[in-house]
């Protein structure tokens, strides 16, 4: 395998050039560089708000430092909250290229559009001058979301994935899955997975924050799709969806932007900390996509029962799809078959076998489906978080 | 899998799920026992495997997934309209079911 190797040492998969907005009002610009350089490897990430954000930052940062990263072109309005200097520099001590654009002083839609334009074609230059190097399967990071999930998500998809996961973690590998109020009701097994028992006591804390929270809500992580899909309750869809997991011990729970060290099972916890302030802990299934690869992710497996089509910017997304029904119907956009289990012709085991040699692959260049559609969805918004504590980490093994 | 409409996922399991459609008025074996199905059954939904009581919890992995409303006869449909969950209420796109209070 070979990497994009970074000047902070960390290793990608994908050589990206970000153009992110910092606010809704620079967003047409920020989209119009991004269309006019008309090339796959130019994507485009922002923030809707004017009001700063702690976490929004943070995840900024990691998404504009990441191993897929090789420079940014920030567009700014100007007179928006969000620390433009700040992102800047912090890409830059990372060793990335980054130019900043704001629109007020750089005199307006079409002067701002041409500036980037330019700056992209600087970035590009140097992005090719990105050094390859060998990068072992150790070094990559991979995470799991289900999205679009229904009663065959359990059998065959989330399993699957769970194989592939103890593959990748036999490597050494970091895996990651998440969405604590997609697991709510698995919080004692899970907890028993843990390395340490502190850390399984912290495991068992997490989901029940995320039970209050989904309560005050007024709704679970549950659509009505699910319903329609033969899923009846929470706790159903939450056992189906711990299967994506596997049967690893669980090395550490995270919270968004918390990126692993160490090879290993990781637990993100993405409900936000204290009193709920703004909404939903994620709106969509894109939001969660977006914080697993502020963790780190290289590329995001997606399992899927009634069809989801979505991919991400900056790491590449594969899609797992349980139903042989949904399969038939949109084979364009699913990268496995594991419909394959529920017809009987094929084992768990052999699917997690299919899914861990394509991760290889796509890891080596091959594009998945989403991404060679063109599919590079994002969202971020706004949410609270306090800092991980030190039994959430342990650094045995 | 126990035929090709149903499979059993876990032996403690009171549900079958259903791995391909199987329309009302259909009739099948499932462990011995012939059944004609009630509801257009279709993939990803679940059947009754045996007599199940109100309260009494629905078993799929082997473990809980919630509690049955109302007394479920064998080889019945169980879904939101009879069971609910003993976490927090589901949501169809028209009304929420099985609310907790």
């Amino acid at each position: 395998m070979k990497g994009y190797l970074r000047k902070d040492g960390r290793k990608g998969i994908r050589n990206v050039i970000l153009v992110t907005y910092l606010v809704e009002c620079a967003h047409h610009v920020a989209r119009a560089i991004v269309n006019g350089s008309a090339q796959d490897d130019v994507q485009l990430i922002g923030f809707p708000g004017c009001y700063p954000n702690d976490y929004s930052l943070n995840i900024m940062e990691k998404l504009c430092t990441h191993p897929n990263v090789a420079g940014v072109l920030i567009v700014s309005l100007g007179c928006e909250g969000f620390n433009r200097e700040q992102l800047a520099n912090t890409i830059t001590s990372s060793g990335r290229d980054v130019e900043t654009l704001v629109i007020q002083k750089t005199g307006g839609t079409r002067k701002t559009i041409d500036a980037g334009l330019a700056s992209v074609k600087n970035l590009l230059q140097s992005a090719y001058q990105a050094e390859i190097v060998p990068m072992d399967i150790s070094e990559l990071v991979v995470g799991t979301i289900c999205g679009g999930s229904d009663g065959t998500s359990g059998i065959g998809a989330n399993p699957a994935v769970g194989v592939c996961f103890d593959k990748l973690i036999t490597d050494d590998a970091v895996c990651m899955f998440e969405e604590t109020g997609e697991l709510i009701g698995c919080e004692q097994i899970m907890a028993e997975r843990a390395i340490t028992p502190e850390l399984g006591v912290e495991i068992m804390k997490s989901v029940e924050k995320a039970e209050r929270y989904y309560t005050k809500m007024g709704y679970g992580s549950f659509a009505p799709g699910n319903a329609e899909g033969g899923l009846s309750t929470q706790e159903e869809k939450s056992m189906g969806a711990y299967a994506k997991s596997g049967s690893s011990k669980i090395h550490g729970l995270i919270k968004p932007g918390d990126i692993p060290t160490q090879g290993g099972l990781y637990l993100m916890d993405v409900v936000p900390d204290g009193e709920p302030m703004f909404g939903f802990p994620n709106i969509v299934d894109n939001a969660e996509i977006v914080e697993m690869i502020a963790s780190g992710s290289h590329i995001i497996l997606f399992t899927t029962g009634r069809g989801s089509v979505v991919g991400s910017a900056i790491s590449p997304v594969i899609k797992v799809c349980a139903n042989p029904e949904t399969y038939d119907n949109l084979s364009d956009d699913m990268d496995i078959n594991a419909g394959k289990v529920i017809n009987g012709e094929a084992s768990v085991e052999q699917v997690g076998e299919e899914i861990y040699q394509l991760v290889r692959e796509v890891a080596q260049g091959k594009s998945s489906k989403s991404e060679a559609l063109g599919h590079q969805e994002f969202v971020l918004t706004y949410k609270k978080f306090e800092a991980i504590g030190p039994t959430c980490l342990p650094t045995i093994r | 899998m126990i035929n090709k409409h149903f499979v059993l996922l876990n032996k403690e399991d009171n549900v079958f799920v259903c791995c391909r459609e199987l329309l009302a008025g259909n009739s099948i074996t499932l462990e011995g026992v012939t059944v004609t199905m009630t509801a257009d059954i279709t993939v990803g939904h679940k059947l009754s495997r045996t007599q199940i009581a109100a309260g009494d919890k629905i078993l799929k992995y082997g473990v809980s997934i919630g509690s049955a409303t109302q007394d479920i006869a064998f080889g019945e449909h169980v879904h939101l309209h009879n069971m609910k969950s003993d976490y927090i209420a589901s949501h169809t796109r028209q009304s929420k079911v099985g609310k907790n209070s």
